[in-house]
């Protein structure tokens, strides 16, 4: 078999993403046009070379407000990895304390967190309410998708390991968790997009100004203002950094799963 | 052990489950050591229950099951239909399971699990993943990993059935020269006609509902079990009876 030629590799790749990247061209094109063409104010409407040129213009202030709503996000996503995964763990040893701590954790993830957010802001500084609230979404799927891996080890390696009469620990160690992985890593993507969401509720919530500012706040402030390219290049920002962490945790878990996703493999 | 003494007793063994379907019924059955002993019978005759209750993973609801085996965690060898390895451990990883469930470190063990690996015809895929193999190579790792333990037994359930034929026959050729290397006695279950010949000395024919014996057939262990053997008229007039007999038992006309 010849080998792949660079100009075929180059014609694949031009299959598989010529076309959205055209349509994405095409359509920052179009809005470029109608902006110039029918003379829209910017405080409309501002056209993408707008966007871009504040986005570079404005960087002493969305920067360290993007930097203020990832810490929080990581700070947040953290605290769900451990909380999340290390309940799914106890609820998978004890069955009444799953009975007797799954309720809470419904209750708080199907009340919105927009509703909860003005309650944890009496209690709480706002960038301690903003991390909890970052926290309580991105908590659950974890929580769920760690119990359900946890839960969900084989059958017959499970027998096995009953067979070689394998302590509570080691079957937790060599067997339950390895078969969770899959689980939680599908979890951590979910719960990545979560929490920067949550902590961009939250931060709309608080409304807090002054340095620990989060790029939530900068939004509304230019909204106020009516600086509407302002507004355009904050959402920007936050659109390319939640693209930025789903690829990054998409590519952690290939990653880490990589050499022994055995049905996918043998699919191929 | 005591040679004279089967290693397992099942007496009228039953077993009824709590929807009230009747697994298996009146079972009687005795392994002596260093048999290789095969339970052939349609879906659903409860083969594969008797290999669960032998290896104590269900009890029985009725009768009595004696084991002569020593106790502790080596006792009995499982290999299940699916190789069923872990998907994110090496090769040598899955081998080593049982002895490091045991407390047996790394170093150790792993003359033992290089042996075993040699022994399946596996010695330089140690460090491969369970995913780069054929599924005759995992099922060799299956059986790797039991006989590590060195059990006095070793139950085998339908382990050759989702591989192809010619993989089959190779592997019902090499667990034949492994089990007269290592003495270790045979529970092997199958529903192939074939398969219960070439490899057994005596087989359990069974029927289903309830799970039941039908009829047991010995046959001549003299006969070498080789690419001869499976073209010989005894294997003919065997697979004849062996067939027969499972036929007949469907059809309630033995008992």
């Amino acid at each position: 078999m010849k080998p792949l030629q660079p100009s075929s590799e180059l014609a694949r790749w031009m299959t598989n993403y010529g076309p959205p990247v055209l349509v994405f061209l095409g359509a920052l094109a179009a809005w470029e046009a109608y902006v110039r063409l029918n003379h829209v104010p910017p405080f409309i409407l501002p056209a993408p070379s707008l966007v871009l040129q504040t986005l570079v213009d404005d960087r002493n202030v969305l920067l360290p407000a993007l930097a203020v709503t990832l810490e929080t996000t990581f700070a947040a996503l953290l605290a769900a990895i451990v909380g999340g995964a290390g309940l799914a763990i106890l609820f998978s040893q004890w069955r009444w304390v799953e009975r007797s701590f799954l309720p809470f954790a419904i209750v708080l993830q199907v009340t919105p967190v927009i509703a909860i957010a003005p309650l944890l802001l009496i209690y709480l500084e706002a960038p301690q309410a903003v991390l909890v609230c970052a926290f309580l979404v991105a908590f659950f799927p974890i929580l769920s998708n760690t119990a359900l891996g946890l839960a969900s080890a084989d059958r017959n390696l499970t027998d096995l390991f009953k067979l070689y009469r394998a302590t509570r620990w080691q079957t937790l160690i060599h067997l339950r968790l390895p078969s969770a992985l899959p689980y939680f890593l599908g979890g951590l993507r979910i719960a990545g997009g979560l929490a920067l969401i949550g902590a961009i509720v939250a931060e709309l919530a608080a409304g807090n100004a002054g340095k620990g500012a989060g790029l939530a706040f900068r939004i509304a402030e230019a909204g106020y203002r009516l600086n509407i390219p302002r507004m355009f290049a904050g959402l920007t920002l936050i659109s390319l950094a939640g693209i930025a962490i789903f690829a990054a945790l998409a590519a952690l878990s290939k990653a880490i799963l990589g050499h022994w996703r055995m049905n996918e493999a043998s699919r191929r | 052990m005591n040679p004279t003494m089967p290693l397992i007793s099942l007496r009228r063994l039953g077993k009824t489950y709590a929807n009230g379907t009747t697994a298996l019924d009146n079972i009687d059955l005795d392994v002596e050591a260093g048999a290789l002993l095969t339970l052939l019978g349609p879906s659903g005759c409860g083969k594969s229950t008797i290999l669960r209750l032998i290896a104590g993973l269900e009890p029985p609801s009725r009768g009595t099951l004696l084991r002569d085996l020593p106790a502790g965690r080596r006792a009995i060898g499982f290999v299940f239909q699916d190789a069923t390895l872990m998907p994110w451990a090496n090769v040598f990883d899955n081998v080593f399971l049982g002895l490091r469930l045991q407390g047996v470190s790394r170093p150790a063990a792993t003359p033992v699990v290089e042996e075993m690996l040699a022994l399946v015809g596996l010695a330089h895929e140690a460090g491969r993943f369970p995913r780069e193999l054929s599924g005759g190579m995992r099922m060799r790792v299956s059986i790797a990993r039991a006989l590590a333990m060195r059990p006095p037994i070793l139950l085998m359930d339908e382990p050759f059935a989702a591989l192809d034929e010619i993989t089959r026959f190779k592997l019902n050729d090499d667990l034949l020269a492994l089990q007269s290397e290592l003495k270790t006695t045979i529970v092997f279950v199958t529903h192939s006609v074939y398969e219960s010949v070439y490899l057994s000395r005596r087989i359990a024919v069974m029927a289903a509902r309830p799970g039941r014996i039908v009829k047991w057939i010995d046959l001549d262990a003299s006969l070498p079990r080789d690419k001869e053997f499976r073209v010989s008229q005894a294997y003919t007039q065997y697979c004849a009876e062996v067939s027969n007999a499972l036929q007949e038992g469907q059809n309630g006309n033995l008992i």
